[in-house]
């Protein structure tokens, strides 16, 4: 491989890299707003049941 | 982005003067015009915030100057790679387009200090759009500043005669060019969604609190 090859490798696989760091990032990011939603679905569905329960309970 | 790898590897001829590194061209070039894009992009939504108050606008400049940075970087990055295969070293504090470059990187770097060091809230999205507002004189500048001071150094490619290159190797560029630009648009794309949804999330928990 010549020198020339080398730097063009190498600035294309900077590039490369430097894409799929992004790419994992938000993917982790991602991951993360999944797991906030979730937990935010489970915390919506138990007051939903407390309040059924206190309407049950007033009836 | 694939086609065109392809088309820089297997249809633009190889440079005579340069060789195979001058393929680092189509590479760098649309990667620093894609920041210039950015950061302009990102002073458009600051203006647009500070003039009609759109919602969103602030984190739309942010995200645009996020990007900025991200392609700013990977064009000192190959800039330099390319520098060290051409002139034989990694940097020259000589060449004016080089430099200018630099403190713009730095400056728009610089807004995220200023954004994380002020509480959230209207007063931090007016100083944030000023800001990014100042930075994008540095833009022209940047890209006039090997036109005025003549630097030899750093080559010119696009001269008032057109492009100084090839018809397959300005098709190469140009298609690189489309390429850099959807994927910096596909990466604001996301990363807006992304943050929108983050906001979302936080307003709906400290609802259910």
């Amino acid at each position: 491989m010549s020198a020339a090859e080398k730097y063009v490798a190498a600035a294309y696989l900077v590039v490369f890299v430097g894409v799929l760091a992004w790419v994992a990032i938000i993917a982790a990011k991602l991951a993360r707003l999944e797991r906030d939603a979730s937990e935010l679905a489970e915390l919506a569905r138990r007051r939903a049941e407390r309040a059924d329960e206190r309407e049950k309970v007033s009836v | 982005m694939g086609t065109a790898l392809a088309l820089v590897f297997f249809y633009a001829p190889i440079d005579a003067d340069q060789g195979l590194s001058q393929k680092i061209f189509y590479l760098h070039v649309p990667i620093a015009l894609t920041a210039y894009a950015c950061f302009a992009w990102g002073a458009w939504k600051a203006f647009l915030h500070l003039w009609k108050r759109p919602p969103g606008a602030d984190l739309e400049s942010y995200v645009a100057i996020h990007q900025g940075v991200i392609f700013g970087a990977l064009t000192l990055l190959t800039g330099s790679i390319w520098a060290r295969i051409s002139w034989g070293h990694w940097w020259a504090w000589s060449s004016n387009q080089l430099v200018t470059f630099l403190i713009l990187f730095l400056f728009y770097s610089a807004y995220f200090m200023l954004r994380y060091s002020v509480e959230p809230g209207p007063a931090r999205a007016n100083m944030c759009a000023v800001y990014a507002l100042f930075g994008v004189v540095l833009i022209p500048v940047s890209w006039l500043s090997i036109r005025i001071a003549n630097d030899y150094i750093h080559p010119t490619v696009f001269t008032t005669n057109g492009p100084q290159m090839s018809g397959s190797m300005f098709f190469a560029f140009c298609v690189s060019c489309a390429a850099l630009l959807t994927l910096a648009a596909t990466m604001y794309g996301v990363e807006l969604v992304g943050k929108r949804l983050d906001s979302r999330l936080r307003e709906l928990r400290e609802l259910l609190a």
